[in-house]
Formats: C-alpha cells, structure tokens, sequence
C-alpha cells in the first residue's frame, strides 16, 4: 500500500508525460506482481465495485474524530473531496501493524461484500488506525469505488511496454478485454502468449485527428477513400470460435445490448473482427444519435423500443480475416475483403458498407462537405488507400473533417461551483436564450474557457448572485458565451423545448451585450433545419 | 513600574511546545462584561481604560502591535509600542522616523492604572501575545500564533487569562501540521532530486517569517542558495541587528545564470506566473504554506510540490492553546471565525465571533493573493 501511494502521490505532482512514464516504470518494474494486477486494473478504469455506502464511511469518520456534523460539512467544503477530507479529519494513526500489499487490502475488501454492517465498521477502523493520511486517503479511494488518476491508458501501456521489450500495440490489446484482477495474474495478463481464452479480445482502434488546414494539403485526391462520418457508437465486431462480440470504443462489452447483431453468427466467416458504427436507422437514412441513446441505458430492451430504435452495423474496416490479423495489409486490400463479406453475408437490413464517396477533385468534397448534415452525418473520414491500420490515436493515415458545430449565442444564467480541483471556483454553467422578455434555459456546459476566463467569470458571478438555491446561485443576466454543440433535437423534458448534444463553450462574447444574445426563435430555426 | 517575569518554556520532540502556563495571575469569574477591558471598535481592538489600542487598521494616537505583518501593522499612527525584534521590520516598513518604544517579553508597564506585558506568540520573529489586567482582570489579545517552536521566533508561551482573543485562520479540522523536521526533510529531498537533474528549485512563501524559517532550518546548505529582492531585504534587515541568519546573495540581472542549475532560490509566491521566474529554467517550483495540507488547493496554483509549513496554530494547537488559557469568554478573529466560534460554544467554551481586517495581507489571504496574480 505504501509503494502504491507513493507512486500515486508522485504522479500526483508531474504534469510531464515523460516523468510520468518513468515513474510508471519504476513501480512496475519493483512491485509485487499481486499488486501489480490491481494497480493495472485501476489505471484502466477497472475501478473495484463501491463496498460501502459513502454515508456510512462519513458517519464512522465523524465518530472517530470526534466532530460533528456540520463541522464535517464544512471541511468537506474546503477541501472538496470526500475520500480527502475523511483522510484528514481522522486521528494519527494509533497502531503499528505490518504493511499490508494492495492485493492484501483488496482481498480484504472483498470480504466485506458479505459481512455485516458491525464487520465492515470494525474492518475499515482497524485501517484507519493503521494507515497514514495519505493511504488512508487511497485506502478510502478503492472503498468508495471513486477512484480516478492523471494517468491516461496510453501512458500504462507506454511503460508497460517499454519494460517488456514490446510493441504498445500488443500489450493494448492485452489490456482490453474483460479481465478480472481478482482471478488473473500480472503474469499471465502481459507475458501470456497463448490465445485460449482471448477470443473475446478486441483490438485496440485507429483514432483519428481533426483534419487541420485543408484538404488540398493532403496530396492527391486519387490516393484518399472518402467516407461519411457517421453519428454512431463506434464499435468492433468479433466472430471467433462460434461466439459474436461487440465492444464499443470505451471499451465496454455491449453484446447483449443489441440483439438484433446476434444473426451476424450465422453470416460471418471464422476469424472476423470488423470496425465500423454502430447507429439507429430509419427507413432509408440513419436517425439521430438521441435515438440510439433512449436504448443504451436500458436495462430490458422491449419490443417496442427495439421497433423505434432498430440498430444498424455500418461496416468500415476489417482487421482481422480467418482467424489472421491483417492489420499491416493496405486499406485498399482490407476495403476488398470487407465488401465481400459484407455482400456475401447479405443481410442489409443490419449489416450495411459504408459507402466511398466518389470523388474526383477535392472541391467536389468541399461542395459536398456543406450538405453533410443532410446525410446525417458529422462530416467525412479521410482514409489513405495506403494506409495501415494503426493503433490509438494518430496523425497521417485517417482524418477526421468535421462540419462545423452549431452555434448560438446564450446568456449565463445559473452558476454552480466544480468539483476536485475546482471545488472552490464556480465552473458549471447554465446557460439561456431569450423569449420575448424572458430568459429560457437551454444547455449546461463546463469546459471551455482558459483558467483565467473562468476566474474572471468566477469573480463576476460571486459579485454577482442573485438567488441561492442550495449549492446553484441565479447569476445576473450578464455575461454572453457563443455555446456549440453537435446536434440539436426536440424535447419534452427540457423548458426550452430543445435538447442539444455536447454543449460546449467557444468563446465567451465580451462585444457582446445581454440583448444580443440568441433567441428561442433562432434555436428552433437550427431544430428544424437540422432535423 | 517595570516587573520582569522569566518566562519559562521546553519543547517537546514534535516540536510543539510544551504549555506551562506563567504562573498565579488571575483570579477567575472576575470577567466584567458591563464594562470590559478589551473592546471591539471600527479601527481596532481597544482598551478604553488604558486609551490605547492594539492592531488598529485605522491611525490612532497610541498602539501596541502584536507584530510586523502589514494587516497587523499599518501606517499611520502617533505611538507605536512593539517588541524589541519587530522594530527593525516595522521601521522598514512604516517609516524609519515613527516613534517607537520597544519592550522584552515578559516586561510588565502600566498606562492608567492597567498593566501591560507582550508575551511570545511563537508566529514570526517579535511577534507577541498582549496581556492586558486591571482590577484583576485578565485579558490576552494573541494576534497570530503558533504553537511549532520553529526554530527562530521565540516559541508561543501560553498565558492565563479570562478573556483570550483568538485567530482561526486553520479552524478546521483538515489542517493538522506535520512535524516541522519532517517537512524540511522533504524540502531537502525536493531539492537534492533537483540538484541531480540539473533543476533550480524554487521554493516560495510568505516573506516575513516563512523564509527566515527556511533558511534557518535548510541549514548546512547543500548547495548554492539564492534570494529575490523581497527575501533579501528582510533577510539583511534582521542580520543587520544581529539576528542570526546567514548571508544570502540577491538575484539581479547581472547574476549569471549557470549557477542557477541545482540552485536553491528563495521568493515570495507573487512571482508565480511572471517573467521573473523564466530566467531559471529548467527549475520546480515549491510553495510553503498551511493550504497545502489541501490536494485542490496545491493542484489549483500549478506548482510542483505544496509543503505544509505554517506560521499559524493548525486545528490541535488552537485547541490546546485555547483550553491552556482556561479563559472564560474567547474571541474569535480572522479565519473560519464562525465555524470556530461554534465549535467552541458546542464544547462548553463561550466564544464570539469578531470581525476584523485582520488575515487580509498574509498566509491567511495567500490564496487569493496567488489566484489573482
Ligand atoms: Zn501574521
Ligand atoms: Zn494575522
């Protein structure tokens, strides 16, 4: 536990990818392989399932520290982390016990799953007693199940792949996957080569860049695949050994989210893996990206939602073909092979191509770029014939070109403060457009501004409140922000009538006064243009 | 009428001092809250018995200041009784020709039948508590304080009284100082890594106390050390009247900048986020203060490394301070004086809140200080 705090509280101190990297190394390179595998699964956002209730971890540290309530609110205030502020209410500790390894302390942790309430409160006092302040605020991490850390996946696999002499695409893949740190070992995880159990495992995706500059820099039109930008879920198809996978990008395993992909089984030669969108669609083109998100979070997909929201595989690479991974092979090779399978499968109705678009001179795309919108699409994908298909994200092969986002211009209307580091700085915004006379809420946004903006809007809006409702304070109509987002559709639970996607502030509007600011007049004209 | 009592302390291994109270001077229940000896007006604590005030923040004829920081004393007065070791400070900063009379801890004078004494605070060099009786009436107005021997102030002396008039700048139970060893351990440390990898590190803090208790526990250095303009004054100010600091040379912009490399550079937080600090790349940063017991608070500054390091009593050794006091009635000045002032009424203590200017100019305001620069 001791090692693995120091590593956290260092981490903790860098902003420098290098110095992270390092530091990454040097704890794997001398940790227990137990600890390993827990510290491993942390870093890719496998976090441990909460044990305890955080009402129940607050009332314990209250008693032990002898304060009350409120007073605890107030600490809790200041500070603007729970784990932190019990870490640092709680007495030194008082008893000397051996050091106990992560993995000792998660298997500890398990066992609380089914104790009693009696047992859970004598396990975690004995380590509050036990651990110093820092541990007992990682210690109070891993209880709570909130545990989150500045350290990318890129980074983990950086470092674990330079301490084992190999490819970062490879230990990737090994970290995909559904691994439990309970039942797998370091060993097995990252030196394992054999295949047995790793059917499941996805490949790691090519992410684009946003074009920069123009299309003319890219060279000749004759060497580029043009494809539209679909508004999906981006998703990997496996078919190995009988069995069919969908993993989504945040690498989540969404198999039983859509049934209606299943009858790939049958359609599908041994050895697939397939790269492509997944999206909602309607009889001839794609519906809205809120369509596919009324299914995702449901638990029972019923008939009628699975009618509504029918979902579609769009098809766009092929990284893997009888049971061999082609991924070196050029685009245009895999592009040939895909469409034959995609064509052979025959079943339309789910399992579609993304189709080229035909081009011959770039300005025929920029033409065609403006209208994107009515194909339902975000823009187009750029994709070198050439091309590899990489791992992560990076530059040169595939481009993203996106059409330009929506945009109006809003008035803040409510202001609430941020949380971690910016527990004490009003960082959340509610943001309006007028209606006649009246101020209609429409999006909240967060990010942004640089540091300095928002404490310059801080600043106003602490000078500037007019009501406080709990921690949300009604702010003078003032301030004007240019807020994009990706999509805008009709809605019956929000005020304004209007639900946008991804609302982001662009720039905030300093020329501009409160009643220049856009109307609801203006944002229905975007809902019915858009849609 | 001058009465000399020898103050008596020890301190103990972490380096908090040992409470023994100075003996035998109050008879309790004596508190007069018809006509008490200590008020609070509009510019400043007052003592309308004796005519003189204590810290005022508006000029007054007479004043006892506790000690030199600029929210404690301002500019202005006719009068000005302080400490012997805040007068270098305190010219520097209010003038060179201000009147001034200085007094020894423990020095007892009587102004109108009411008897004075300044006892050690433990919070920056001078700084003192006042103890103020009349009638056998005891009141002590602490100012800043902690209870940390720090190795250069002379450390807090806790005094008996029947009104005690409090800060609460750390009044919550988050902030709870590690040993003063330990974190000089880690400046050290902080700073051999430095040194290895060919970095300036530049350690930041308040410059009237923060900094002379640095360079007076950094010593032996271990390499070259520097200060910026605003450490160097203060620091020849004090060896200029015989304090016992080491000679640290001053930044310009003749210094040549190879031996910045590994160097050690002393400078008040101000200088984040300027051009000044460029000059040292490749450098850390390090920032010494009570707020950094707080992972948002250090994350916010975009510094390398928060040390916890205080010139104020953390949440403890307000507790112990207060209850050493055995005074019935306390105030409570600048900080979380609400929060604390229910805290103590919840205990048993009787205590009030007290609005003051005080905490406006030092570590208690650092944090805006920073944020707006
Ligand atoms: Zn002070
Ligand atoms: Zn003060």
């Amino acid at each position: 536990m001791k090692r693995f705090t120091e590593l956290f509280l260092q981490l903790d101190r860098t902003n420098k990818t290098n110095e992270k990297v390092e530091l990454l190394k040097s704890y794997f390179l001398s940790a227990p392989d137990e600890d390993k595998i827990w510290a491993l699964a942390l870093f890719t956002g496998r976090r441990p399932p909460r044990k305890i209730k955080s009402s129940q971890v607050q009332e314990w540290a209250l008693e032990l520290a002898g304060i009350p309530y409120w007073l605890f609110r107030e600490s809790y205030g200041s500070v603007g982390d729970l784990a932190e502020t019990v870490s640092l209410i709680l007495p030194q500790p008082t008893e000397v016990s051996e050091e106990k390894t992560l993995a000792e302390w998660f298997s500890g942790l398990a066992d609380l799953k089914t104790a009693s309430d009696e047992e859970k409160k004598d396990f975690i006092l004995k380590a509050w007693r036990q651990l110093s302040a820092f541990e007992i605020f990682v210690f109070n991490k891993l209880l709570m199940g909130s545990f989150r850390i500045g350290v990318s996946q890129t980074l983990v696999t950086r470092a674990i792949s330079e301490i084992t002499d190999s490819t970062p695409a490879i230990i990737s893949h090994r970290l995909m996957g559904s691994w439990d740190p309970a039942s797998t070992s370091y060993k097995e995880l990252i030196h394992s080569e054999n295949a047995g159990d790793e059917y499941s495992k996805p490949y790691p995706f090519y992410l684009s860049y946003a074009i920069q500059g123009t299309v003319d820099d890219l060279g000749s039109p004759e060497d580029w695949f043009a494809e539209w930008k679909w508004d999906g879920i981006r998703s990997q198809i496996i078919y190995r050994d009988g069995e069919i996978y969908i993993w989504s990008r945040g690498e989540e395993l969404i198999t039983d989210k859509f049934p209606e992909l299943h009858i790939l089984k049958d359609h599908l030669p041994e050895g697939t893996v397939l790269d492509g969108e997944l999206i909602c669609f309607g009889e001839t083109k794609p519906l809205s990206f809120n369509v596919l998100q009324t299914r995702i979070g449901r638990k029972n997909l019923t008939k009628k939602i699975l009618e509504e929201a029918p979902a579609v595989f769009i098809a766009y690479d092929l990284m893997e073909f009888g049971g061999k991974d082609i991924r070196n092979e050029e685009q245009k090779a895999r592009r040939k092979v895909l469409e034959t399978i995609v064509n052979d499968a025959g079943i339309q109705a789910v399992f579609k191509l993304s189709p080229l678009i035909d081009f011959r001179e770039w300005q025929e795309l920029k033409d065609l770029h403006l209208r994107a919108r009515e194909f339902a699409a975000e823009g187009f994908m750029l994709k070198h014939k050439e091309a590899p298909y990489l791992s992560g994200r990076k530059k040169g092969d595939w481009w993203k070109w996106k059409t330009d986002p929506l945009s109006i211009d809003a008035v803040l209307v409510y202001a609430q403060k941020g949380s971690g580091r910016r527990a004490e700085l009003y960082t959340d915004y509610t943001f309006a457009v007028w209606d006649e006379d009246k101020l209609v809420p429409f999006a909240k946004a967060y990010s942004g501004l640089t540091d300095k903006e928002i404490g310059k809007v801080d600043y106003f809006i602490k000078r500037n409140t007019l009501e406080k409702f709990g921690p949300v304070r009604t702010v003078k109509a003032e301030l004007v922000f240019e807020i994009g987002f990706e999509g805008i559709n009709a809605s019956t639970r929000h005020k304004s009538g209007i639900a946008v996607r991804f609302p982001r502030i662009l720039r905030w509007r300093t020329d501009k006064t409160v009643n220049e600011a856009d109307t609801l007049q203006n944002l229905k004209a975007l809902l019915s243009q858009f849609n | 009428m001058f009465i000399r009592l020898k103050p008596q302390k020890f301190v103990t291994k972490s380096g908090h001092s040992k409470l023994i109270p100075v003996p035998g001077v109050v008879n309790s229940n004596v508190l007069n809250m018809n006509k008490p000896l200590l008020k609070f007006t509009p510019s400043s604590i007052y003592c309308p018995a004796a005519d003189i005030h204590i810290d005022p923040w508006k000029p007054v004829d007479r004043a006892i200041i506790t000690h030199a920081h600029s929210d404690h004393a301002k500019f202005g007065c006719k009068h000005y009784l302080a400490h012997k070791d805040s007068e270098s400070i305190l010219r520097l900063r209010l003038g060179e020709d201000i009147s001034l009379q200085t007094v020894e801890y423990g020095e007892e004078f009587s102004i109108n039948g009411v008897k004075f004494s300044l006892h050690p605070a433990g919070h920056i060099i001078g700084s003192a508590q006042i103890r103020v009786e009349h009638k056998d009436e005891v009141w002590v107005a602490s100012g800043d304080y902690k209870l940390q021997d720090d190795g250069f102030a002379a450390p807090f002396e806790p005094v008996k009284c029947n009104a005690f008039i409090t800060e609460s700048t750390f009044g919550l139970p988050i902030y709870k100082w590690p040993a003063q060893a330990d974190i000089m351990n880690d400046i050290s440390e902080w700073w051999r890594q430095n040194r290895m990898t060919g970095k300036a590190s530049i350690l930041m803090g308040y410059s009237l106390g923060k900094m002379q208790r640095l360079i007076k526990n950094l010593q032996p250095f271990d390499g070259a050390v520097f200060a910026h303009g605003a450490t160097f004054n203060l620091n020849e100010r004090l060896r200029a009247v015989g304090h016992d600091l080491p000679f640290i040379p001053l930044i310009t912009k003749d210094t040549d900048r190879k031996l910045f490399r590994g160097a050690l550079i002393l400078a008040p937080g101000s200088v984040l986020n300027t051009s000044w600090i460029k000059k040292f790349e490749p450098y850390s940063t390090g920032y010494c203060s009570g707020w950094m017991a707080v992972r948002g608070a250090k994350n916010r500054k975009a510094i390398d490394r928060g040390f916890v390091l205080s010139d104020h009593a953390d949440w403890n050794d307000l507790e112990s301070a207060i209850a050493e006091t055995g005074a019935q009635k306390v105030y409570v000045t600048h900080g979380y004086t609400d929060t604390y002032a229910r805290w103590l009424n919840e205990k048993g203590i009787e205590a009030a809140e007290v609005k003051t200017m005080y905490g406006q100019e030092e570590e208690a305001a650092e944090e805006e200080i920073i944020a707006e620069s």
